[in-house]
Formats: C-alpha cells, sequence, structure tokens
C-alpha cells in the first residue's frame, strides 16, 4: 500500500514527529474531522451566546459533589461509546462487503486502526467511565453519606480519564492510532514494526487515564471502609456498595500492573531498552502475561458492579428482600478472589504445557460456581415475587438470558483442547460480546433507567425506551450469533477481506444486526432527548421505583449535601426499613453541614496531562519537560491550599429543605 | 423474622414508638463531629500497596529476565559491593533520621522536626548521588540498559526506586516550607506521617533489591 510507504521519520527540535504528514490521507476522517469541527464550533458558539461556560465551570468542571462527577462520567462513557460504535459499524460494513474480490471500503491501514480503537475506546473510555459514574453518583447516597472520602481526588481522577480519552480522539485525526489490536501485544507493538505515533497515542491515553482510575479506586474503598451511616455494618450494606467495593479492590490490585507494563513498553520504544524484543534477551511472552495479569480482572472490574446492579433491580421490581444476601457477598468476594488466577487462559495456545493449561482452565471454570450462584439468587428473588416488568427490569431479565449463553460459551473455551481450536477465532470474539454487552452494556441502560428519575427528578420515557430495549436486545442476537457460527467454521478474528463465498451471508446478518443496535442506541438518544422536553409530565417524587435503599429516601435530585440529617441504619434495605417503620423525616432542628470546596486544580492538572501526554506522543521533548514540571509544580501549589472545606449553615438547609418537600420555612430553623 | 429484630429498633416496637421516637431512631439528629482527615491514613497505606504491586511487577521482570544477558556482563562482572553496602547505609540512616523527626514531632518541636527532615534529606541526597554514580559508570562500561535483558530489568527496578527516592525529596522539601508556613498543625502532622509511610516503604523495597538483585546475583 502506498501509505505504509510514508516516510514518517521528520524530527525537528520545535515540533518533534509532529509534520504536515500527520494528516490522514484518508477522505473518511476528512470527512469526519469537518463534521467535528463544525459540531464542535457550533457547540462553542451556542455555549458562549447562551453565556453558561461561567456556569459550567463553576457547576460541574470545578465541582468536587460526587453526584455531578458521576453524571461527567456518564455523559463521557455515552460520547465514547457512541464513538465506540461508529468504530464497530464501519468493521461490520467492511466485513460485509469485502467478498468476491471486493477489498471493501477501508484500506488495512485504517481497518486495523479501527479494530484497535474500537476495543480500546469501549473498554476504557466507554465501560470504565459508565461503572465508575454508577459508583460516584450511587455509592455515597446508599451508604449514608455526604461525599466521597477525597472530594478533590475524585474530580482529579475524573479530568485524567478524560484527559486520555482527549488523546485518544485526536489520534484520530492527527497522526494515527495504533495498529496491533487492543492490547498491543510486542513485537509488533515494538518501535520496529510500529515505528510512527499509532502505540505512543495507546500508551499515554491509557497511561494518564489510568491514574484516573486508581485514585477513584482507592477513593472509593476509603469512602466504603469509612464514610457509613451508623449502624450500617458490612453486612447491611446494599449489594451494589458490596460490589462496587470488590470492584475497587480489584482496580487497586489490577491497574499497578496495567501502569507497569504500559511503563516497560515505552521504555522497549523510547529508550531501546529490552522487556519485550526478540533480541538481546527480551521475552514478548512477558508481556503477554503482565497484560493479562491486568487485564483479567479488568473484566471483573467491569461486570461485578453490573451484577450489583441488577441486583438493586431485581429486588425493588419483585418488591422482596434479594434471596441470599450472604451468598451474594461470597459469591462477589469470590469472584474478586478467582478472577486473580485465571489470567493465563487468554493464552492457552502459548505453550505453557498440558499442566498449566489445566491449572488454569479448572479455576476458570470454578469461577462459573459463585456466578452461578448470583444468577440463581436473582431468579430466586423474581420466584413469587410480585414482578413489575418496568424498562429496568425488562434489561435486567434480558440480561439473565443473554449472560448465560455468553457464560456456557466462556466454560466451553475454558477447556483448553477446545480452545486450541477456537482461540483468535470469531467464536472467541462473540463470546467475550455476548458477556460484556449482555452483562454490561445491558447493566448501564438498566441503571439509567433505573438511576435517571433520582438524579433528575423525572423518569425516563417508557414507550421509546423499549423501542431501545428491543432494538438492542433483537439487534445483540443478529450481530453476535453468526459470529458464533463463524468462529465454529474457523474464521479467525480482524480478518479485513474473505474469500469464501459461503461465508458472506453471516457477516450480511451481522451487519444488520449492527444497524438494528444503532436503531437501539438512536432511540436511547431519543428516549432521553424526549424526556428532558417531557420532564413537567414525566416529573416524580423521591422514590419512584418503591426503592429500598437508601439513595430513594432523599429528593429527586438529592440535596448537595444528600441528607440532611445522617440516616441511622437498623437492616439491610434500609428505606425499605424506615417506610415499613413509617419513620418521617425531621422537618426542624437542622444543623449546619461540612461539606468540600470545589477547585479548579483538578481540571488544570488533566489539561496539563493531556499537553505532556501529546507532547511524548510526538517527541517535542521541550513540550513534555515543560509540561510535566508544570503538572508537579501545579500539585504542589495545590498542597499550600489548607482552606479546602466549610460549613452549609443551618438556615441553607432548612431553607433547601422545605423547598424540596413543598412546605413552608419552619420557625426557628 | 427479620434481621432487623436483632437491633435496637424491632419492627414489633416501631409501631408502638411515637413518631418522634422513631425519627431519633432512624436519623442522627445531635451534632457530631468528624474528624478531618479520617480516612487518609487508610487511603495512603492503599496507594502504597498499590505502589507495591509495581515493584512486584518489576521484580517479576527481573526475575525473568535477570538470567538473560545476552553475551553480555552478568552481575558478578559489574556489581561492586562495598559501594552497594555505602548506598544501602545511607538509606538505612535516613530512615532513622525520619523516625527522629517523628518523634520530635510529638513532642510539638517545629525547627527540631525540619532539622531532623532536612538530615534525612540530606542522606537521601547522598543515596541518589552513589546511585547514578553507579549508573553513569555502568553505561560508560557499555553496560547500559539497552545491553541486555538483565540490564533493562535491573535499571528499571533500581531506576524506579530512584525516581521514587526523588520524588519522596521534593515532597519533603515542601514539606519542610510548609511546616515554616503554618507549623503543626494537624493536616501538616498527617502530612509528614504519609511521607514517613512513604520513606520507611522505599526502605524496605530497597532491602528487597539488596538482597535478591546485589547479593543473590554475586552468589
Amino acid at each position: 500500500m502506498a501509505i505504509e510507504a510514508v516516510d514518517h521519520s521528520h524530527w525537528s527540535p520545535l515540533l518533534g514527529r509532529l509534520w504536515w504528514d500527520a494528516i490522514p490521507p484518508d477522505p473518511i476522517v476528512w470527512v469526519t474531522f469537518a463534521g467535528v469541527m463544525l459540531g464542535g464550533i457550533a457547540l462553542v458558539a451556542a455555549l458562549t451566546y447562551f453565556k453558561v461556560w461561567g456556569y459550567l465551570w463553576k457547576e460541574w468542571f470545578t465541582s468536587v459533589d460526587h453526584k455531578k462527577i458521576g453524571i461527567m462520567y456518564m455523559i463521557l462513557g455515552l460520547i465514547m461509546f457512541i464513538r465506540g460504535f461508529a468504530d464497530a459499524i464501519m468493521m461490520r460494513l467492511q466485513q460485509a462487503l469485502a467478498f468476491n474480490g471486493s477489498e471493501g471500503y477501508l484500506p488495512a491501514h485504517h481497518f486495523d486502526q479501527v479494530f484497535t480503537a474500537h476495543g480500546v475506546i469501549m473498554i476504557f473510555f466507554a465501560a470504565m467511565p459508565f461503572v465508575t459514574g454508577f459508583m460516584n453518583y450511587i455509592v455515597p447516597l446508599q451508604i449514608g453519606a455526604r461525599d466521597v472520602s477525597f472530594p478533590f481526588l475524585n474530580n482529579f481522577s475524573f479530568w485524567m480519564t478524560t484527559s486520555g480519552a482527549v488523546l485518544i480522539m485526536a489520534s484520530l485525526f492527527i497522526g494515527e492510532f495504533g495498529q496491533t489490536g487492543w492490547l498491543a501485544y510486542p513485537p509488533l507493538s515494538g518501535i520496529a514494526y510500529s515505528p510512527y505515533v499509532g502505540v505512543d497515542y495507546w500508551i499515554w491515553s491509557l497511561q494518564i487515564a489510568g491514574v484516573g482510575t486508581l485514585l477513584s479506586g482507592v477513593n472509593l474503598i476509603c469512602t466504603i471502609v469509612k464514610m457509613r451511616a451508623p449502624g450500617m455494618n458490612m453486612m447491611k450494606m446494599p449489594i451494589f456498595t458490596w460490589t462496587a467495593l470488590c470492584t475497587n479492590i480489584l482496580i487497586v490490585a489490577a491497574f499497578p500492573v496495567l501502569t507497569a507494563v504500559l511503563t516497560m513498553l515505552s521504555m522497549d520504544r523510547y529508550l531501546d531498552f529490552n522487556f519485550f524484543t526478540n533480541d538481546f534477551g527480551g521475552s514478548a511472552m512477558m508481556y503477554v502475561n503482565l497484560i493479562w495479569i491486568w487485564g483479567h480482572p479488568e473484566v471483573y472490574i467491569l461486570i461485578l458492579p453490573c451484577f450489583g446492579i441488577y441486583s438493586e433491580i431485581v429486588s425493588t421490581f419483585c418488591g422482596k428482600r434479594l434471596f441470599g444476601y450472604t451468598s451474594m457477598v461470597y459469591a462477589t468476594m469470590v469472584i474478586t478472589i478467582l478472577s486473580y488466577i485465571v489470567w493465563l487462559h487468554h493464552f492457552f495456545t502459548m505453550g505453557s504445557g498440558a499442566s498449566v493449561n489445566s491449572f488454569f482452565g479448572i479455576t476458570t471454570m470454578v469461577i462459573s460456581i459463585p456466578t452461578g450462584a448470583k444468577l440463581f439468587n436473582w431468579l430466586f428473588t423474581m420466584y413469587r415475587g410480585r414482578i413489575r416488568y418496568e424498562l429496568p427490569m425488562m434489561w435486567t431479565v434480558a440480561f439473565m438470558v443473554t449472560f448465560t449463553i455468553g457464560g456456557m460459551t466462556g466454560v466451553l473455551l475454558a477447556v483448553p483442547p477446545a480452545d486450541f481450536v477456537l482461540h483468535n477465532s470469531l467464536f472467541l470474539i462473540a463470546h467475550f460480546h455476548n458477556v460484556i454487552i449482555g452483562g454490561v452494556v445491558f447493566a448501564v441502560f438498566a441503571g439509567i433507567n433505573f438511576w435517571w428519575p433520582k438524579a433528575f427528578g423525572f423518569k425516563l420515557h417508557e414507550g421509546l425506551g423499549k423501542v431501545s430495549f428491543w432494538c438492542w436486545v433483537v439487534g445483540f442476537y443478529l450481530a453476535f450469533m453468526p459470529l458464533y457460527v463463524l468462529g465454529l467454521m474457523g474464521v479467525t478474528r480482524r480478518m479485513r477481506v474473505f474469500d469464501d463465498p459461503s461465508l458472506h451471508i453471516w457477516f450480511i446478518i451481522a451487519a444488520i444486526g449492527a444497524a438494528v443496535i444503532a436503531a437501539g442506541i438512536g432511540a436511547f438518544v431519543l428516549q432521553v432527548a424526549f424526556s428532558i422536553w417531557k420532564r413537567k409530565e414525566l416529573a416524580c417524587d423521591g422514590d419512584p421505583w418503591n426503592g429500598r435503599t437508601l439513595e430513594w429516601s432523599t429528593t429527586s435530585p438529592p440535596p448537595y449535601y444528600n441528607f440532611a440529617f445522617t440516616p441511622v441504619i437498623h437492616d439491610i434495605d434500609a428505606w425499605t426499613d424506615m417506610k415499613r417503620c413509617d419513620v418521617k423525616a425531621p422537618k426542624a432542628g437542622f444543623l449546619d453541614i461540612h461539606m468540600p470546596k470545589s477547585t479548579g486544580t483538578g481540571i488544570i492538572l488533566g489539561g496539563i496531562a493531556t499537553v505532556f501526554g501529546f507532547a511524548m506522543i510526538w517527541h517535542i521533548w521541550w513540550l513534555a519537560i515543560l509540561t510535566f514540571v508544570g503538572m508537579i509544580g501545579t500539585a504542589i501549589v495545590h498542597t499550600f491550599n489548607y482552606d479546602r472545606d466549610y460549613y452549609v449553615p443551618a438556615g441553607e438547609v432548612a431553607e433547601i429543605e422545605a423547598a424540596a418537600h413543598g412546605q413552608p420555612l419552619p420557625a426557628g430553623a | 423474622m427479620t434481621a432487623s429484630t436483632m437491633d435496637t429498633m424491632t419492627n414489633a416496637t416501631a409501631h408502638v414508638a411515637s413518631p418522634e421516637q422513631r425519627t431519633a431512631a432512624f436519623y442522627e439528629l445531635e451534632p457530631h463531629h468528624h474528624p478531618e482527615g479520617a480516612s487518609t491514613m487508610l487511603g495512603f497505606w492503599i496507594y502504597l500497596m498499590s505502589d507495591c504491586l509495581i515493584f512486584a511487577m518489576l521484580f517479576a521482570a527481573y526475575g525473568v529476565l535477570g538470567g538473560n544477558f545476552a553475551a553480555g556482563p552478568g552481575p558478578k562482572d559489574l556489581f561492586e559491593l562495598p559501594l552497594i553496602a555505602l548506598n544501602t547505609a545511607m538509606l538505612l540512616f535516613s530512615s532513622i533520621t525520619y523516625g527522629f523527626a517523628m518523634l520530635v514531632m510529638e513532642k510539638g518541636n517545629v525547627r527540631a522536626t525540619q532539622a531532623w527532615l532536612l538530615v534525612t534529606a540530606v542522606f537521601g541526597a547522598c543515596f541518589l548521588a552513589i546511585e547514578l554514580y553507579e549508573f553513569s559508570h555502568l553505561i560508560h562500561e557499555g553496560a547500559g540498559p539497552w545491553r541486555s535483558g538483565f540490564l533493562t530489568a535491573f535499571f528499571s527496578l533500581v531506576g524506579t526506586h530512584g525516581l521514587h527516592v526523588t520524588f519522596g525529596l521534593v515532597w519533603l522539601f515542601t514539606l519542610v516550607i510548609q511546616l515554616s508556613q503554618k507549623g503543626l498543625t494537624q493536616a501538616n502532622k498527617r502530612r509528614l506521617q504519609c511521607l514517613s509511610l512513604f520513606w520507611h516503604f522505599l526502605d524496605v523495597i530497597w532491602i528487597g533489591v539488596f538482597t535478591f538483585v546485589y547479593l543473590m546475583g554475586m552468589i
């Protein structure tokens, strides 16, 4: 291809590798760029015209309120999800077209970037922000806290994640993205085979976002361990909070591994080290081991909070306490531990020998036991429950069916001899989309439909929600069941063109499935837009679903301090307990509330980190040094600010509470 | 019977108690004091353990690559134990002096705390100077990190530790200035405790490096 022949070896002290040849030679990218630019300019102009910059800066960007940060994570996740889905639909279209001698419409150079970006974006910048967003918003409310343990760190974590997302988006228009697949195995990702900026974009966007993820993990563990309301011992915590705790333990124990392995790959690429090189005593297989020691816990980082979401929904919409709460907690803990001793099943074909493969095959199969226990807990919660098939419950039932199928194909892949046949095939692709879409994506939609009324004070429109639901479920099966078939027929992943015409029909079905999913996403966007438009009609009180946990005891949306009075917990499902005992929230005697102050340091550090990453990617050394010193300096300056909190006067609390409950101000508040 | 019967407020009593009593049983009506920074030490411990995992990966890489000399020099050709012993002594002394800083901090003596911190910084700087000398010496001899898998893993492990010490020094000087400005406030004491954990943690890591890389390399 002509594109590979372009010489990118230009370097200047001022701009590093950045030169005119950084503009991708691809009309698809130019059109996208023009669209993004026009859209961006229109957005900036609108924000300026309506004078909302000050509001955004003051109330959102610099806010340390866990609820606002949670919502910002969800918005980031949604934007990146749509970007990642655009990549997906491009791949489906390419593979449906590239038959009978056709090359399709994507050159190899571009197609390889698309499948790499799709995986990276969906895991790191869609699924992770969604999961972190839910945990941020819900956990403090569920445990009766007013914020997280380290509110500034929370804001900083969000902006580091966003910084990584900005870099990955920049790679679309300036230079290129990796063409290595989402985990960038060496030696392909080494400097010899990927000499230009693609892998460096991958490294730095993940490295910077990883800092955010790790710190947010530390933050949420401390919040759950230290800030629970009085009476809420560990075995009275809501199950979503339990899964959040386990996920954050996994984050803290897994992400440093990613940091280390990314640094090692950087050293190989930037300073000619020999961690993973073929010569001078490096070991590429060490990379594959290390990245999956992070990578396998990562998939449980994503799925555990989703199990928590489903648990809350099942128990709420069946009007029953969750069946087997204790076993659910133990199952979650067991999965947390087991997720660390299965990583080798991602490369049974490496040649570790029968004993090692058997060990990892068995540990992998063992994970299906606690997971199966969870499914039975949900089923038994439904058994003889008064089930209300509202949208969150519909997503949950779809999950239970879909995830079970994905789980069974997973157990099949866990058998090493079967894996030797199916390794690297579309069967594997079908399997993990089966569990990630059926598990994580369905949970995101279930959770959004469930908690949206809490966050904004009105429900999402049910009709459009059902359109979205059915398009998603039908589209999912149409898009991925054919991949199981193709995988069993021996089709490998990441193929751009095909020779065998008998495969064509399956790719066409899969492409139709992707189009149906696109309709599901469209319906969701419409659902949100329409619901915002009709928010008066859809308005609800603090407890629209007859909820069971403490977040439903506040108004919708909750006041910024969450609880005027800290609740005292006597039972699991604390809010149900309060309703059963007919407890009324106090209407007078409000106290001063201690709250953290907003700060701009997080967004400033995130901004500098973006420039630092960009400078490292393009080898602009002076700028890299400058921004690195700038980051350290900004952080140090921040530590000289000791004035980080304030008291909300009791009078203000009384006014807010009275307004929220539509009552006159009590005398002597 | 539900689990709530085990608690102070049971279902049975809930309905006979007056509404006010029920409210009082389910809400904290009295002001209560949250100790400032109550989560900080736990959070810092968790951060340190995550940092420990980065070192674990570097140790693992050294375990895998440590024997891959690529026809280049090995530990016995390169390491000078007397120099490393001196280096180790510097770091261990710096930990002792940091301990002294914490003792005078408990007595509320700002000046003495700052003095011991600065003594700690001198030992830390000596450690770094010796390490940099060792590195430049190795590179000068043609045994840079690009020479072999063994040297890659060696430089990365020891260098990452050195970077942590450098960062600790920046932090230490920042705290010395903050002590001058604000004195031994609760916030500053907490910061000193965090740096103390960090500093001793680096000592522990170094003992691992000294044992597994240097001493066992000479066997």
